[in-house]
């Protein structure tokens, strides 16, 4: 027997180290020891044992991001999680939204920045309500919300009252994607300003949204944008996302927009 | 740049597992497609335990590959492009199989002092 062996059964045993081996550690051990093992024991000297663990890393917050679910699905709200680059349009998407909904749905924003009210200051008064959470306030400036900082807006949401929640997060095309919220659909903003490498570039995000409304059309006459290459790009990544073509600033397109909302909030 | 926060997970983690004793090293398997920069997560590691109950505990990084498997020709294919397509019959109608592990594998622990 060397000095590095594994035990795979599991078994408790003890044996004495009663046959000749040299140790190159230093020391010398001839005493009987148990081994209560599991896995690998590579060194007597060290005395290390492998413990499995086979969680996901972030089990935590998709934990939380369950209890979130369940509550808000508990008050018959359902949800929306709105991510995109910085200054895509996400808060002139929801601007044009909000009042265009009013009397079909009753529409709370959960407003999710590194810093500032500004955001949620242009949302206020068009008849939603909205909650504002601050990353860089207790939650270190993160670059995404998760699933804690949801639970912490939420309390401040009348949820009893709301048929439709949109999550508003904070504007990054990387972190927000990897980490589940509560929400029951994703959505993206894209803005075709972005160029149209950019699902080739950021697969995570393009991959996760259930719907990508790719906006700022009414700028295409002054690009030297491939609308037809980003579709392509698009496709590649995500071939069953759902793609909805506007302009937030003119509302051209806003339609199919809303009806995909309407039927995320009855369905 | 998310890789502080997961630290911080993988250490919770980590000590919950470890029932008091001390946590030698970390092993995780992240797959091909997860947007975390192994050596970024390894300096955040060094910030995040430095002078705390898990200072010196190493962190394994194992790489996953990303592969598909053809749901028309059977045919499996590792990809290093996030572009789900089978690399034999150019198929699109494909099964991602691996590549999005985010998973805290095992622990080393010291043994209990008897």
């Amino acid at each position: 027997m060397g000095r590095f062996h594994r035990h795979a059964d599991g078994t408790v045993h003890s044996h004495s180290h009663d046959h000749d081996h040299d140790h190159d550690d230093g020391h010398d051990h001839d005493h009987p020891h148990d081994h209560r093992d599991v896995g690998d024991h590579s060194g007597y000297a060290t005395g290390v044992e492998r413990v499995e663990v086979l969680e996901a890393i972030l089990g935590e917050n998709d934990r939380v991001a369950a209890a979130n679910r369940a509550e808000l699905a508990g008050h018959g709200v359902r949800t929306v999680n709105l991510m995109s680059s910085p200054g895509a349009g996400k808060t002139s998407l929801l601007r044009r939204t909000i009042p265009a909904l009013a009397g079909r749905l009753r529409v709370g924003i959960l407003e999710g920045d590194i810093a500032t009210s500004i955001d949620a200051d242009a949302l206020t008064d068009l008849g939603a309500a909205v909650s504002l959470v601050n990353t860089a306030d207790g939650f270190g400036g993160e670059c995404h919300l998760d699933a804690v900082m949801v639970r912490s807006g939420l309390t401040r949401l009348p949820l009893a009252d709301l048929d439709l929640l949109v999550i508003e997060n904070v504007g990054n095309l990387v972190c927000p994607a990897e980490f589940d919220v509560g929400q029951d659909t994703r959505a993206m903003v894209y803005a075709i300003t972005e160029g149209e490498e950019k699902p080739l570039k950021y697969p995570v995000m393009f991959r996760t949204a259930d719907v990508v409304v790719v906006n700022k059309l009414d700028l295409l006459p002054h690009l030297d944008f491939d609308l037809d290459g980003f579709r392509a790009n698009l496709a590649a990544v995500n071939p069953t996302a759902t793609v909805i073509e506007l302009s937030a600033r003119t509302g051209d397109g806003l339609d199919r927009w809303l009806d995909w909302l309407t039927s995320v909030a009855t369905g | 740049m998310h890789e502080l926060s997961i630290c911080s997970a993988i250490a919770q983690t980590a000590m919950d597992h470890a029932g008091g004793r001390a946590v030698r090293r970390v092993r995780l398997r992240v797959g091909h497609f997860r947007q975390v920069v192994p050596d970024t997560l390894t300096y955040c590691w060094d910030l995040q335990t430095r002078g705390g109950p898990l200072d010196g505990c190493a962190l394994d990084v194992e790489h996953v590959p990303a592969v598909v498997v053809c749901r028309t020709c059977g045919a499996s294919t590792g990809l290093t492009h996030p572009i789900l397509v089978c690399g034999a019959c150019q198929s699109r109608e494909v099964d991602l199989v691996s590549g999005e592990e985010f998973l805290i594998e095992s622990i080393d622990v010291a043994e209990e002092v008897s």
